[in-house]
């Protein structure tokens, strides 16, 4: 050990301040977050440590600040990238085997305005194999490991982005949110994470998986950092025709408003059958703290919820089944050796390359496509979306946000659901519907169960409507004053 | 709808997917539990429902999806090679295609 920083003793903006003003070097936090990833290998979070390109960033920043230059808002932030989102010249693999020597001519625009920003890219983290997980034990990589037990899944599919900031190797991390990516391993880790509206975000640059459905997003340990990388990745981008033009918010203010006359819906559909009792009581004390606030709680219903997996299982497959026939042996990735002809190497190819999950869903959206069942399977799935979305709009006029568990049940054990795909999609019932209509949904640490495991409470909000999410958040996060390092025993 | 054997291998062909006997046959029983639980769709009516394809305002407003056709640097042919798994003399190598 270089140093006795500790990563998790910092806050974006406090950390700024404090190199600023000289008192910590930004190339000594950056040797700090090397030292926790060497000391951790166990926990399998990266795939690519960067951490001399982020040496020579720290050090870009300590010489802004020596001169005594105003420093840019993410200064000495050490973030870590999930490895689907394009670094130039730094392998990308997106979990898969078939990526495993990519390195991409060009690099995504969160990641690039990250950069822009001052942040210091630390690495690129382990996910499941293009996103398609909700464990992390897809990756080609090998499973990620959660830092409160080490026998349990970190969740899925930013697993590696979440174990990095609640283990103290990154302040905040990008992750992918198609069905829960973001929030739901945010929830069994003990951190943040934010699935912005779709559109609030580029996903120029980002491993497509399923293209209606996915959205970058920031994992933080707090609510406030969290709003300072939103603050900093929102926004239009000319390269992503979906993303909008609505100008991002100023997410810094919005927190530091109080939940008063706020309007707090609990949809009742969320709190029945298969759901966890512990999770449940944490969810519901956390709910009555946001009316000791000053909220106002009312009932809601969104009554289409119960057809969200099986909506979400056509329409994410269909359209990655499309997004990954650009895996070919062609122009990038790996290619199966010896094959005669063209047919013979792409089907070879995408067979070796390609895990078992992967291929699951490609199959899936295949038949879901297919000539004599398109309308019965993805026709179908498209019109019950529909309902899916009207649902938010209705309850969105009786209430300002949702609140609901993020997650049915804390983090399950290595190896628990592999046998059973179906078991495995049911860990995403309460986070798959905001990517189905599109709207933001931030999970927030709300407490612990009775194993010592994090439990996450998920907010949902309107279209483009961070703001609240992010303020309602705060709220809660600043009342329940938990102490989420206190599981993270075993490492110290 | 239970899906046999036969639909699998018939799927992973347009899917271009060479799949082992082992790997066709854990499809077949998996494919059809997962085609069983969405089956459930069909509880509801949705004879008048819309279908809805993406969540965005964008495809509402002609701005956001077309730009003005102006040349811009591309990569380039040295670079878009680069991570070629077999290319020569500017080109992309693959086995023959005919036959294939």
């Amino acid at each position: 050990m270089e140093n006795n920083i500790d990563l998790r003793d910092y806050n974006i903006g406090s950390l700024r301040e404090l190199i600023a003003s000289g008192k910590i070097k930004a190339v000594d936090v950056c040797r700090a977050a090397r030292s926790r990833i060497e000391l951790l290998p166990d926990l399998n979070a990266f795939i690519t440590v960067t951490a001399d390109a982020a040496i020579s960033q720290a050090e870009a920043i300590d010489s802004i600040a020596a001169r005594g230059e105003p420093l840019p808002p993410l200064a000495g932030t050490i973030i870590a990238i999930k490895d689907n989102m394009v670094l130039r010249g730094v392998r990308s693999t997106a979990g898969s085997r078939i990526l495993r020597n990519y390195r991409p001519p060009y690099s995504a625009t969160a990641v690039e305005r990250l950069a822009a920003s001052g942040a210091i890219l630390i690495g690129k983290t382990n996910c499941d194999e293009f996103a398609m997980g909700s464990s992390n034990e897809n990756s080609a990589y090998g499973p990620v490991k959660n830092p409160w037990d080490t026998g349990r899944v970190p969740g899925g599919s930013s697993g590696g982005s979440a174990v990095a900031v609640a283990s103290g190797m990154a302040m905040a991390a990008l992750g992918s949110d198609t069905g829960g990516s973001i929030r739901q391993p945010a929830s069994h880790c003990g951190v943040v994470g934010l699935k912005p509206t779709y559109g609030r975000v580029s996903r120029y640059g980002l491993i497509a998986f399923g293209s209606s459905l996915d959205q970058i997003g920031p994992l933080a340990r707090s609510v406030e950092d969290a709003a300072r990388v939103l603050g900093v990745i929102a926004g239009r981008d000319p390269n992503d025709s979906t993303s909008s033009k609505i100008p991002a918010g100023d997410y810094l203010s919005a927190i530091e408003r109080d939940v008063r006359g706020l309007r707090v819906g609990v949809p009742r559909e969320y709190y029945g059958e298969g759901l966890d009792l512990e999770v449940r009581e944490k969810v519901e004390a956390a709910i009555d703290k946001l009316k000791e606030e000053g909220a106002e709680i009312v009932e809601v219903s969104l009554p289409h919820t119960q057809y969200a997996v099986p909506v979400y299982y056509l329409v994410a497959t269909a359209e990655a089944s499309s997004n990954l026939a650009r895996f070919d042996g062609v122009r990038y990735g790996f290619r199966a050796e010896e094959a005669r002809t063209l047919g013979e190497m792409y089907s070879r190819t995408r067979d070796e390359g390609f895990g078992a999950e992967v291929k699951r869903r490609i199959m899936l959206g295949t038949y879901a496509l297919s000539a004599g069942y398109y309308d019965a399977y993805y026709g179908k799935a498209q019109k019950v979306r529909s309902l899916i979305e009207r649902d938010f709009r209705n309850a969105f006029a009786s209430c300002d946000v949702i609140a609901t568990p993020t997650a049915p049940t804390p983090a399950f054990k290595l190896g628990e659901k592999t046998a059973d795909p179906l078991e495995m999609y049911l860990s995403d019932i309460y986070t798959i519907t905001a990517n189905l209509s599109g709207v933001p949904g931030l999970s927030i640490p709300c407490g612990l169960s009775s194993d010592g495991l994090p439990i996450g409470l998920q907010l949902i909000g309107r279209h483009f409507d961070e703001g609240t999410l992010l303020r309602a958040g705060h709220s809660l996060e600043m009342a329940l004053g938990v102490d989420f390092r206190a599981g993270l025993g075993w490492s110290e | 709808m239970p899906i046999r054997k036969t639909d699998v291998e018939k799927i992973a062909e347009l899917a271009r997917l060479d799949l082992t006997a082992e790997e066709t046959e854990a499809f077949t029983t998996q494919l059809g539990a997962i085609l069983s639980y969405i089956d459930k769709l069909n509880e509801l009516n949705t004879d008048e429902v819309p279908p809805m394809s993406h969540s965005t305002a964008a495809d509402q407003d002609i701005e956001y999806t077309m730009r003005d056709d102006e040349v811009r640097p591309g990569l380039g042919q040295e670079v878009a090679l680069e991570n070629a798994p077999d290319g020569a003399d500017g080109y992309f190598r693959v086995p023959k295609v005919i036959g294939g």
